[in-house]
Formats: structure tokens, C-alpha cells, sequence
């Protein structure tokens, strides 16, 4: 039951995501009779300090985490399946430079690096995806090496090495899909990490610039006018915890589905 | 000294190096210039060029980067360029409110996971468990930069028993703790509870119980005494997340620590600051993890013996 509702969640905010632009939203349509106006029948979500629609720049809103969530969650899993699972394969120097290079990356906590690199590179979507590429990748490449590590000796894998297939076929046609469940499940619980990551950095300023609106942002303008429009600040948040909520409640169920074992990396990023 | 010591040491030294050079790397290539910034747009180009001489920028980038790392180890990490004052000693000044904000956070965390969990974990499949689970669900999905504002709407809004923001009185630590340490608790409590219904699935409790030993002696006094170690690996690791969490949630709470520091320094792009403040928080983190890998393996000697893994 909660499941289904949760996955109700996720595709409601995937069609939003998607579907944002055929919608006739109005996200910086200023109307100042409106300034601060509670939620009622013409305002359902009521308006913001620039009497802009609250639930219009929700939606967008939406799009922005959707985006940026699909892409980092894309790019982090393609680089790091791609470093690890091949510096395990062929081992040797490769794969001690590699662990090297893992090993710097964790050693910045949660998402600093991120709110340096996207702080420094300057503000924008395409900064942030960067940026929190650049922080993502290593959970995965780590989770990946581990994986074609333990299942590398295996007989099927070395009977393939022994007919001399070419090792690019047998990371792909023979370690990966063995090696795949716990990288999806960690894809997911990814996908929540970036959603906060995303909107805690909009928050900061770091991240999508006004007049466009990101939830994290939302939340930073409705902030100074907690207490004469409280709704400027629920309203993003709500949105924002029901989508990572439904996230990680998918990935606890994928997760027990799969039978993957739990802990492989810290899962707060926020 | 035994090897393992040694190689974490070893490794731990390789990681601050690694470290301080891609956080150089990270500034130096990164768009925008910090003579622009210290100078304002109306400067000459010969102003420019006598700052970026005395700055040491026209020198070739590995001489620079030279001075860079010797200058970490000797604890000079430049000038402010808005505070003019030195790097490390505008850091020393704001560390005091990071770690008083991240020890309270962690008090409250353990404070919260450890009767969750072990409720949970004594009285597993109950509403009791579910509940627990559930908080910790909602826990590790809300964001800080939302349940701060929550709180201070409820609490110091609402209620007026804490401050808005700021770290004026006693009680000014009290929701920004609660913030940044719900997450952890979190993540705690389901730790406390798999790691416990682990361990009582063991032959000695089934002989405590068997001795006739009362379920809270069992609990207590058997149980949670060797449930702990999985979890106290979890909170070396977990620091990082709270130092990390600490930096959003300094500037929710206008809390004057390094995170707050760091963020105002890159919109002034004030380089050598945001560069002290990231190199700082991450040796910090280096550090608390190298002492948790070597508690840890003094108390359980597999790892001293065993291979040392990755």
C-alpha cells in the first residue's frame, strides 16, 4: 500500500518533470495585489513575496530536481561503474591509482566539495551538475570495484577469459549484469541524496538563480517571511520530503527485494 | 608498531596530501580572478600586475602549488582578502562554534538512536518497531535546510522558548543541534537495531536466557554491550556527514562556525578563506576517521591480524 504510493509520488513528480512545459504555468508572473497571499480556490498554493504563484513554481520547480537528479545519478553511475569495475578487472597500477584517487575524494565530508566547486565555478545548472558529478561518482566506483572483485574469480568469468574473449565483453556481458543490484539500489538511494544536494545548494545561493525557481531555493526566499506567509516555506519543503521520502522508502523495499546486504556508504549527503 | 597501524597512517598522510593538492588545483582552475576581486573593476593593469607579483600569482603554477602545500604545514594558508587578517587565524576564531554545534548534534543523535533502536530491536515486528523504523525513515529523507525553519516557526516563532538564530545564550544551540543531529539519529537508530537483532540471535544470549536472566539484563547488559562496535564504525564515519551537515546548517541558524564562514567567503569570493575552510573540515574528517580505524582495531584484534582490505 505504501509502495504504491510512494511510486505514485515518483511518477507524479517524473510527469510533472516532464510534462512542465505544455502546462499553462506562469512561474514569474508578478502580480503585486497578490504579494504573500495565503493559499485559497485561486491560489491553491498561495503567492510569493513577488506575488508570484507558489504552486506554478513548484512544478517548475519540480523539473529542476527531476533534471538534475536524472542526469548526476546518470553521469556518476556511468563514470563509476566504468573506473571501477575495469581498474578491478585489470588490477595492477591502474587500480592502486584509482583507490588513490577514491580515497581523496571521500575524505571531503557530505557535499563540502560540491558547495566549493559549484560555490566557485558560479551559479547554474550545468555547474551543479559538474559539481555534484565530481562528488557522486566515487560512491559508485567503489561500490563497482568491490563487486567485480568478489565475482571475478568466479568459473564462468574465467572460463570466458580462457576462450580469449576480449575483456571489454566479459565486464559487460558477464560481470555487470551480476554486479547490478546493489549499483541500482544505490542509484536510488542516489537519487534522494541528489534531490537534497541539489535543493540544500539552491539554498545557499549555489545553485539555480532567480528569477527560476528551485525548491531549495523557494525555501531560502520564504524564509525571511516565515512569519506572515508560513506557506512559502512549507509548501517547497512538503514537496521536497514527500519525493526523497518515496525515494528512500523504494530503495529500503529494492533493497530487501534484491537481497542486498546494507551500508555500503554513508547515505546522508545533505 | 604493527603494520596495520602503519599502513593507516601512511595512508591517512597520502589522503591529507591529496587533499590540500586538489583543493589547490580546485582554485587555481576555476574562472574568475582574485586580483579582479581584491581590486575592484576600476584598477589599472599595472595595479593588477604589481598585487599578482606580490601575491606570488605570476609564478609558474608547480611553484606555486610548492608553496602552497609548505605553507599548510606550517599553518599559513594566505590572507583574507575581505577580512585582511590571516586565513588560519580567522579559522581558530570560528572553529569553537562548529565544534560546539557538531558535539551537541551528536549528543542529541545518540541521545535519540539509542532508545529507538533498542526498542525497536527489543520489541521487533510491534507498532513499537514500525514507529521507530518510521522516524527513522522520515529522518534520513528530511533535509536540515527545512526542519530548521520548521523549528524555529514551531519553537521560537510560535512558542518563543529559543532564539531565532544567532549564538547569543545557552539556549541558542538547542534547535540548530536538533537539526543537524536528527539525520544521524537517523541513521543511528537503524544501525542500533540491525546490529542488536543480530547479535541476539547469538548462542550466549540464548544461555543468558537460558540461565534465566530477565530480558533487560539480556538487553543491557549482554546484547547492547557487543552491538556496539558496528555502530561506533558508523559514527567515525558519520561525522563527516554532521561536519558536512554543519555547513547548511550554520547558515539556517545564522550560526557563526567555519560553514557559515565558508559560504559567505565563496559569495565574496574570498578565495584563500573558502580554501582554509575546505581544507580544514576535510583534515578534521581525515582525522576522527583514522582514529576511529585504529580504536576499532585495538578492540577487535581481526582487523589488527587480518588483512587490512581497502
Amino acid at each position: 500500500m505504501i509502495q504504491r504510493l510512494a511510486m505514485l509520488v515518483l511518477v507524479a513528480w517524473a510527469l510533472v518533470a516532464l510534462g512542465a512545459r505544455w502546462l499553462p504555468l506562469q512561474p514569474d508572473h508578478m502580480a503585486l495585489p497578490h504579494i504573500l497571499e495565503a493559499p485559497d480556490r485561486e491560489l491553491w498554493l498561495g503567492a510569493d513575496d513577488l506575488g508570484r504563484p507558489v504552486l506554478d513554481r513548484l512544478l517548475i520547480g519540480a523539473g529542476v530536481s527531476f533534471r538534475v537528479a536524472v542526469w548526476v545519478v546518470g553521469l556518476s553511475l556511468l563514470v563509476g561503474v566504468l573506473a571501477g569495475s575495469a581498474a578491478a578487472w585489470y588490477g595492477g597500477l591502474p587500480e592502486r591509482l584509482l583507490v588513490l584517487v577514491m580515497d581523496v575524494f571521500m575524505a571531503f565530508p557530505g557535499i563540502l566539495l560540491a558547495i566549493a566547486l559549484a560555490g566557485l565555478l558560479g551559479p547554474g545548472i550545468d555547474n551543479l551538475v559538474f559539481a555534484l558529478t565530481l562528488v557522486g561518482w566515487v560512491g559508485y566506483a567503489r561500490l563497482a570495484r568491490a563487486q567485480v572483485l568478489s565475482v571475478k574469480e568466479r568459473e564462468h568469468v574465467q572460463a570466458a577469459r580462457a576462450l580469449g574473449t576480449p575483456s571489454l565483453r566479459i565486464i559487460g556481458r558477464h560481470l555487470l549484469p551480476l554486479i547490478s543490484a546493489p549499483l541500482v539500489v544505490e542509484a536510488t538511494f542516489g537519487v534522494a541524496a541528489v534531490v537534497i544536494a541539489e535543493s540544500g545548494l539552491s539554498f545557499l545561493g549555489l545553485g539555480v538563480q532567480p528569477p527560476d525557481a528551485s525548491w531549495g531555493s523557494m525555501i531560502r526566499d520564504g524564509v525571511r517571511y516565515m512569519l506572515v506567509a508560513p506557506h512559502l516555506v512549507l509548501a517547497p519543503g512538503a514537496a521536497l520530503l514527500l519525493v526523497v521520502l518515496s525515494v528512500n522508502l523504494l530503495g529500503d523495499r529494492l533493497r530487501d527485494w534484491l537481497d542486498v546486504r546494507s551500508g555500503t556508504r554513508e547515505r546522508r549527503t545533505e | 608498531m604493527p603494520a596495520y597501524v602503519l599502513s593507516r597512517l601512511v595512508n591517512a598522510l597520502w589522503v591529507l596530501f591529496g587533499v590540500t593538492t586538489l583543493v589547490f588545483f580546485l582554485i587555481h582552475w576555476v574562472p574568475g580572478d582574485p586580483v579582479a576581486v581584491m581590486l575592484g573593476e576600476s584598477a589599472s593593469a599595472a595595479d593588477a600586475g604589481a598585487l599578482r607579483h606580490a601575491l606570488g600569482l605570476d609564478r609558474p603554477l608547480p611553484e606555486q602549488w610548492w608553496r602552497f602545500v609548505t605553507g599548510v604545514l606550517s599553518f599559513d594558508l594566505g590572507d583574507s582578502l575581505y577580512y585582511r587578517q590571516p586565513v588560519f587565524a580567522l579559522l581558530t576564531s570560528r572553529f569553537g562554534a562548529t565544534l560546539e554545534l557538531t558535539a551537541w548534534a551528536f549528543l542529541v543523535a545518540v541521545a535519540l538512536a539509542l532508545p529507538l533502536g533498542l526498542l525497536a530491536a527489543a520489541r521487533k515486528g510491534s507498532g513499537w518497531d514500525s514507529a521507530a523504523m518510521g522516524f527513522s525513515l522520515l529522518g534520513v529523507s528530511i533535509p536540515n535546510f527545512w526542519l530548521g525553519p520548521l523549528l524555529v516557526m514551531a519553537f521560537s516563532l510560535g512558542l518563543g522558548w529559543f532564539p531565532v538564530s544567532g549564538r547569543d545564550s545557552a539556549l541558542s544551540v538547542v534547535l540548530p543541534a536538533i537539526t543537524l543531529g536528527t539525520g544521524l539519529a537517523a541513521v543511528l537508530s537503524r544501525m542500533v537495531r540491525s546490529s542488536l537483532l543480530e547479535v541476539l540471535g547469538e548462542d550466549y544470549i540464548r544461555s543468558a536466557r537460558a540461565r534465566g536472566l530477565g530480558e533487560r539484563q539480556v538487553l543491557l547488559r549482554h546484547a547492547l554491550r557487543n552491538a556496539w562496535l558496528p555502530v561506533l564504525t558508523l559514527l567515525g564515519m558519520q561525522l563527516g556527514a554532521l561536519l558536512g551537515g554543519a555547513v547548511v546548517t550554520e547558515m539556517v541558524f545564522n550560526w557563526p562556525g567555519i560553514g557559515a564562514l565558508l559560504v559567505e567567503s565563496i559569495q565574496r569570493r574570498d578565495y584563500p578563506v573558502v580554501q582554509g575552510c575546505v581544507l580544514l573540515i576535510s583534515f578534521v574528517y581525515v582525522l576522527v576517521n583514522l582514529l576511529t580505524d585504529l580504536a576499532y582495531a585495538r578492540v577487535d584484534p581481526r582487523i589488527r591480524l587480518g588483512g587490512a582490505g581497502t
